[in-house]
């Protein structure tokens, strides 16, 4: 996974709550079975729309979305991580995320930030006043800035040292092995088994 | 390791014993900790880029005696014997195949008698147990909560993790008791129950939660029951639902192909009977409702927590103080093709859909069946029966169910998850209307423009007969009405006989 440690880049004011997970990839879109290649899924329904905000010649080529609450909400697919990163998109800010997609977004390196509702006001005026405008996110320092504004976003402590360091889930597990061995040396006969299949 | 210390020391909930007891590693400095998986739920959606990222790294399945597939949400509901015609579908299916031959994974494929809604399969084989860590790639994992287990969705990732090293790094939960007392009334069930929880907290207010529920209510449900409001803990974005382990519990499981039997039968239920919450143990979160006071529940938006009792209307945005739910419930509305302050029992239903991991046990469809019975469908209704597994299929064909679905009018389908989220052709046309017993009511979620109200079985079937979103209550005022003109027809009758005879 590579390094993440700051993401410079067009920001989107995406002014909407409860965006959930069958809104930014519909279910339509689950049946490939490659992890790469959704970016034409993206909000496919919203997209129709020629007024759809990313449909707007100032916002080609984003990399950071501001959205509102609730961000990824909803069903589990990771295609929504996917779909996103395949898009352009490196970070997400929000005043509260869906929590699966919260643990999907860091396993995938995109961030997802958490801001202040005020904050999410001051980024999308900021956005808005100036369409197409970079913005830097800062995952050392735990910041947004547009310019003169400078906001704080929080992630886990977890997430973001694993994004820092670029590091892979099993792997990281996997260094315990002689401990998951040795739990399972200690589980009950009793617990269920699939095989042999009865 | 496995039992952390801590352990006696202080009361705990149900949700804290699951995780202590599988606690591999315990983490520091604010790294997760290290938790044990006993049963890992696959299917042909979430798990082709989870094989394929083993495959890129030359790594095995740990455990394939953990882990079994069923093939459910593509799976085409009629014509099961010819080749699937959507050829992602298809795709998606083959690919389930050919991954579970090559890694060893027991796989349930469209045909088998086991094959069905993964939520469905794993309690109907005894495999979903009391106090055992069940995942799935799939949100409504948390139905199997309903036994006692600790169960939640992952996403594809986590489920490379799972099949790589049978564990997952995970932060402890909060716990909340949602806590229903009283008693359901007739014509009310454990969906109703769930849908007004979600009303009342929000479809955030479980976040990063473990939802307990408790109370004389949810002791008098049925396993099946359980399994409906577990299954929706998600929809309030809760991580997971539980409900304590009891005779009810044991008698579901007993005698279940994968149950333990014998001596293990004995050790399990010593085991199981620990879990129950301490006496002291204290939630992070309480939530308390009265279950004598609810009604049939329905939503009227595109979230789960748009609901309200049947007997309500549509309510109106503009009373809604909070600037965010006011600008959705405005939008739901627009997409609803609702106006606030229409009565819900007015709204005219095109489409009845019986099925989904949430009301597609043998027992929802009977309960759906009884209503029915001798009844005839409103023209305006197409209604879709999809039992959740091949196997409640077959018992629901030996009660002779099928048969009073299609009497009826009702279509009667084979098993998976159908139009519950539109993967296979069960899907809404662009602003159709349904009544629908699954957990759902996003834009779009059971096809394009579509629109859903989250009903439960019983809803649906009095639905199906008056064409408007109705209850069994609705059914017997009907009832009361006709008998009641029917005696004023003879009343009429008779007081007018002496009279004419007077007037003679
Ligand atoms: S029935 Fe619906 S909610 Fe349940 S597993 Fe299938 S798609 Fe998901």
């Amino acid at each position: 996974m590579e390094k993440v440690t700051t993401i410079t880049g067009v920001g989107v004011p995406f002014r909407r709550s409860n965006v959930d997970t069958d809104q930014i990839i519909p279910a339509v879109y689950l049946k490939r079975v490659t992890k790469t290649g959704f970016e034409d899924a993206l909000f496919a329904g919203w997209r129709q729309d020629p007024d759809f905000v990313l449909n707007q010649p100032a916002y080609q080529g984003a990399r950071v979305l501001v959205a509102g609450s609730d961000f990824g909400t909803g069903s589990s697919r990771e295609h929504a991580v996917w779909a996103l990163r395949d898009f352009g998109f490196r970070a997400v800010l929000s005043p509260r995320f869906g929590d699966i997609f919260r643990g999907n977004s860091g396993k995938q390196g995109l961030l997802a930030g958490q801001i202040s509702e005020d904050d999410t006001e001051r980024l999308w005026k900021a956005l808005e006043a100036n369409p197409g405008i970079d913005m830097t996110v800062d995952l050392v320092e735990r910041s947004a800035r547009i310019g003169e504004l400078t906001v704080k976003f929080e992630i886990d402590e977890y997430t973001r040292w694993r994004l820092l360091e670029g590091l892979d889930d099993i792997g990281l597990t996997l260094r315990d092995e002689a401990r998951i061995t040795e739990f399972e040396s200690t589980r009950e006969p009793w617990r269920p088994r699939t095989l042999p299949a009865r | 390791m496995t039992d952390a210390p801590i352990a006696s020391a202080r009361p705990r909930t149900l949700a804290e014993k699951v995780w202590d007891k599988h606690l591999v590693a315990k983490g520091e400095n604010g790294n997760p900790d290290l938790i044990y998986i006993d049963l890992h739920l696959v299917h042909e959606v979430t798990s082709p880029q989870a094989f394929d990222g083993l495959r890129m790294a030359g790594r095995p399945v740990r455990r394939p005696d953990l882990t079994i597939a069923t093939e459910d949400h593509n799976t085409p509901t009629i014509g099961i014997d010819r080749p699937i015609a959507d050829r992602t579908s298809r795709t998606q299916i083959e690919t389930l195949r050919r991954n579970c031959e090559e890694f060893g994974v027991r796989l349930h494929s469209l045909g088998d008698i086991e094959q069905g809604i993964v939520h469905v399969v794993g309690p109907q084989l005894g495999l979903t147990q009391p106090g055992i860590t069940v995942v799935c790639g799939d949100s409504h994992t948390s139905t199997h909560g309903a036994f006692g287990a600790m169960a939640f969705g992952i996403g594809t990732s986590e489920v490379e993790h799972v099949m790589a090293t049978q564990t997952l790094p995970l932060k402890p939960f909060k716990t909340m008791a949602i806590t229903v007392n009283g008693q359901l009334r007739p014509g009310v069930t454990a969906k109703d129950i769930i849908l007004a929880v979600i009303a009342k907290i929000g479809t955030g207010g479980g976040q990063g939660y473990v939802l307990e529920y408790r109370g004389s209510a949810i002791r008098a449900l049925s396993m099946e029951g359980r399994m409906t409001i577990c299954n929706m803990s998600i929809e309030a974005g809760a991580r997971a639902g539980m409900v304590a382990p009891d005779e009810t519990t044991y008698d579901y499981l007993k005698g279940r192909v994968h149950a333990p039997q014998g001596q293990d039968w004995d050790d399990a239920v010593a085991y199981w009977e620990t879990l129950a919450t301490d006496e002291g143990a204290r939630f992070d979160a309480e939530v308390i409702l009265d279950a004598d006071e609810l009604e049939p529940f329905v939503t009227w938006g595109t979230n789960p927590g748009q609901g309200v009792s049947l007997s309500q209307t549509v309510p109106n945005p503009a009373e809604i103080t909070d600037a965010n739910e006011r600008s959705a419930a405005e939008r739901a509305l627009e997409y609803m093709d609702l106006e606030a302050g229409t009565p819900m029992k007015d709204i005219r239903v095109d489409t009845v859909f019986l099925g989904s991991c949430t009301n597609s046990r043998v027992e929802d469809l009977r309960a759906a069946a009884e209503i029915i019975k001798g009844k005839t469908k409103a023209e305006n209704i197409r209604m879709l029966v999809v039992p959740g597994s091949a196997r409640v299929r077959l018992e629901a064909e030996a009660e002779g169910l099928d048969k009073v679905f299609l009497e009826f009018g009702a279509e009667w389908r084979f098993a998976g998850c159908s139009m519950c989220l539109g993967m296979n052709p069960d899907q809404l046309a662009p602003g159709e209307r349904c009544a629908s017993t699954s957990n759902r009511n996003f834009e779009g979620r059971q096809g394009k423009g579509g629109r859903t109200h989250l009903v439960s079985p019983l809803v649906a079937a009095a639905t199906a007969i008056r064409g408007t979103l109705s209850s069994p209550w609705d059914l017997l005022q009907d009832e009361r009405d006709s008998a009641e003109r029917i005696s004023v027809e003879r009343i009429s009758v008779g007081a007018g006989a002496p009279i004419e005879e007077g007037a003679k």
